[in-house]
């Protein structure tokens, strides 16, 4: 299989595309080891395994209530998993960093202050020594990159959802993370509004090679933005299923995204486990070759008929 | 409904009933041709005491409230010895201890209500206190702290700190117990700290809920005051209307009702402004 031809131009090396996954786990930024979280005796997931590469952006995928939002906190060290631990450069996660920016779902933003204010508190934390005006100016930057230009002395009340968005993006974005986790960042919005913010951080994120974290009930939202989409079985007892490697060629945006070539096999996959396969998985009587410290990964998108090099 | 009303028009209705209230009651404490004796029982309740006893001091109408008012207002603050001072410097009495009791209980309830609504465990352990004590007239406390200060003026400072303290203490502790949970979450992936978590995020979110507590507090604060005073004596609007009781000059009473609800009514608003500046909605 010519793997190179397909290859996206900021993805992984040659060696992880080959798949190997547990020897990628030990080289990654950040390294999932086996957590787990339990209510009682109930178990929500367990066992979950996954690394994540400088660089790399991973959308996690799967039904309502499987864990994802709980496996981003971890993540992010809000809260603590049951079992397991994750590594981050090396050191086991203890708390929230400020290395690790947080994009929620209900963009968070603090009411009383504009939005220059919400974006400079976040750098006044990050740069303890500057100055009030130092982190205003740098806000009002920050805000300009994201199309905000406008808007920078408006309150949250008075911006509309995409725009209130933006702002949280523009709050992660100046702290320059090493790594952004984002929680369905994109739902609470219109179609419209949606796609736009989609494009711009697909840009974002391919310009500046931001490592990312990003839980999505959207298909093309994760093939649009994704090198790789974890695809989690359904709760309790949830695990990840399947590593989809997305081999569609960068820049990618929703005007191109349906032209490429393994597109649409790569879209049915991830459909048809949603579907049937997330429910059916049993991780008891796993499906061969899958193991939890080694879960499979596959390449619908260059595995299926259409021959790779068409993307040329 | 209310906001589709216009203004002038309301006010217009307002004037007009006060009006016909003023007329009214000058036509009903004018002199009568049959002299004092058809009394009805309403105004022998009114006169209270004076009354019953057969006093022959009239009610007066509002022209000679008005004419009071504006000897009154002429000269507030007017100083003739402990016992005959201007209607100005008993009310300022009144607001400096208002002041003291109000700006004390602030500063005890807003910190101490921040730690209760940050510690479920405090909250818990404090809570039986808090409801037992918050139920107890202020006025109650009076003879204890008379009895342990022995200083009336301070003694009544006491009473007004006790009866603000409760509402500002409560609205602080769930002010900030309730701050959404990913404001909080924002502030520890910034890694923002505890004194700027509290002073940057808790304090604004919760302070709202604070200006309604400390908005209640001064309400009752102003209530308290006056029956404090008229207790305690001495000076202060509520030892002046016992004090013109006691002299039947009910003209002054009716007046110092009307400063008493003014003076009420500015801390009100005076609040309602600091409310507005910290308010903020989504
Ligand atoms: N305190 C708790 N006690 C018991 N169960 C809990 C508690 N908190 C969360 N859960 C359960 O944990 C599971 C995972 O929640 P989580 O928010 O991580 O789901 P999710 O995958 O993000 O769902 P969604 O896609 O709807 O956001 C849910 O089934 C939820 O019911
Ligand atoms: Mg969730």
């Amino acid at each position: 299989m010519n793997a190179t031809a397909a290859s996206p131009p900021r993805a992984v090396d040659a060696e992880a595309q080959a798949g190997r996954p547990a020897a990628r786990a030990r080289h990654a930024y950040v390294s999932v080891e086996g957590i787990a979280r339990r209510y009682g005796a109930t178990t929500i997931f367990e066992d979950v395994w996954f690394g994540i590469e400088r660089g790399e952006f991973v959308c996690l995928v799967g039904h309502s209530g499987c864990g994802k939002t709980t496996i981003l906190n971890i993540l992010a060290g809000l809260e603590g998993p049951t079992e397991g631990a994750v590594i981050v450069d090396g050191a086991e996660i203890t708390g929230p960093s400020l290395d690790r920016a947080v994009i929620f779902q209900g963009h968070a933003l603090m009411p009383w202050m504009t939005a220059t204010g919400n974006v400079a508190f976040a750098l006044s934390c990050r740069h303890r020594g500057w100055s009030r005006a130092q982190c205003e100016a740098a806000a009002r930057e920050a805000l300009k990159r994201v199309g905000l230009g406008h808007a920078l002395d408006r309150r949250p009340a008075e911006l509309s959802g995409g725009m209130k968005q933006r702002v949280g993006i523009a709050r992660a974005l100046a702290l320059e993370p090493k790594m952004m986790l984002m929680d369905e960042p994109f739902s609470a919005l219109d179609a419209l509004t949606r796609g736009s913010l989609q494009d711009e951080v697909s840009r974002l994120v391919t310009e500046t090679r931001q490592t990312a974290f990003m839980i999505t009930h959207d298909v093309d939202e994760a093939i649009l933005l994704a090198d790789r989409i974890l695809l989690m079985s359904n709760g309790p007892g949830a695990r990840i299923a399947e590593v989809v490697v997305n081999t569609l060629p960068r820049p990618r945006t929703r005007a191109n995204l349906h032209h490429m070539p393994g597109y649409h096999a790569l879209r049915d996959h991830v459909l048809d486990f949603l579907i049937s396969r997330s429910a059916a998985f049993d991780a008891a009587a796993p499906p061969a070759g899958w193991a939890p410290r080694a879960v499979p990964e596959v390449r619908p998108a260059i595995e299926s008929p259409p021959p790779p090099l068409a993307a040329e | 409904m209310a906001s589709e009303v216009p203004f002038w028009r309301a006010a217009a209705l307002s004037l007009l009933l006060l009006a016909a209230a003023l007329i009214a009651w000058e036509l009903a404490v004018m002199p009568r041709a049959g002299g004092g004796a058809a009394l009805d029982p309403e105004y022998a309740a009114l006169l209270g005491q004076a009354a019953a006893q057969g006093g022959t001091t009239p009610m007066p109408g509002p022209a000679a409230i008005g004419a009071r008012l504006l000897e009154l207002l002429s000269d507030p603050f007017y100083v003739r010895g402990t016992n005959d001072q201007g209607i100005g410097v008993q009310i300022a009495y009144s607001l400096l201890r208002v002041g003291a009791g109000f700006g004390l209980a602030a500063l005890v309830a807003i910190p101490l209500g921040f730690l209760i609504g940050m510690s479920p465990l405090l909250n818990a352990a404090l809570n039986p206190f808090i409801q037992v004590l918050r139920p107890v007239s202020p006025l109650a406390w009076m003879p204890l702290a008379l009895y342990t200060i022995k200083d009336s003026a301070v003694s009544s400072i006491f009473v007004i700190f006790i009866c603000s303290v409760w509402p500002m203490l409560l609205n602080t502790a769930f002010g900030v117990a309730s701050v959404r949970r990913e404001w909080l979450n924002v502030a520890r992936t910034l890694e923002a700290g505890t004194w700027k978590t509290a002073t940057r995020v808790i304090l604004p979110a919760a302070a709202p809920t604070i200006l309604t507590g400390m908005r209640i507090s001064i309400g009752i604060a102003w209530l308290v005051i006056v029956a404090a005073e008229m207790l305690v004596g001495g000076t202060g609007i509520g030892y002046w209307v016992w004090n013109q009781w006691n002299n039947l000059s009910i003209a002054d009473i009716v007046i110092a009702i009307l400063m008493i609800g003014v003076v009420g009514l500015a801390l009100d608003r005076l609040l309602g402004l600091v409310a507005h500046a910290v308010a903020w909605r989504e």
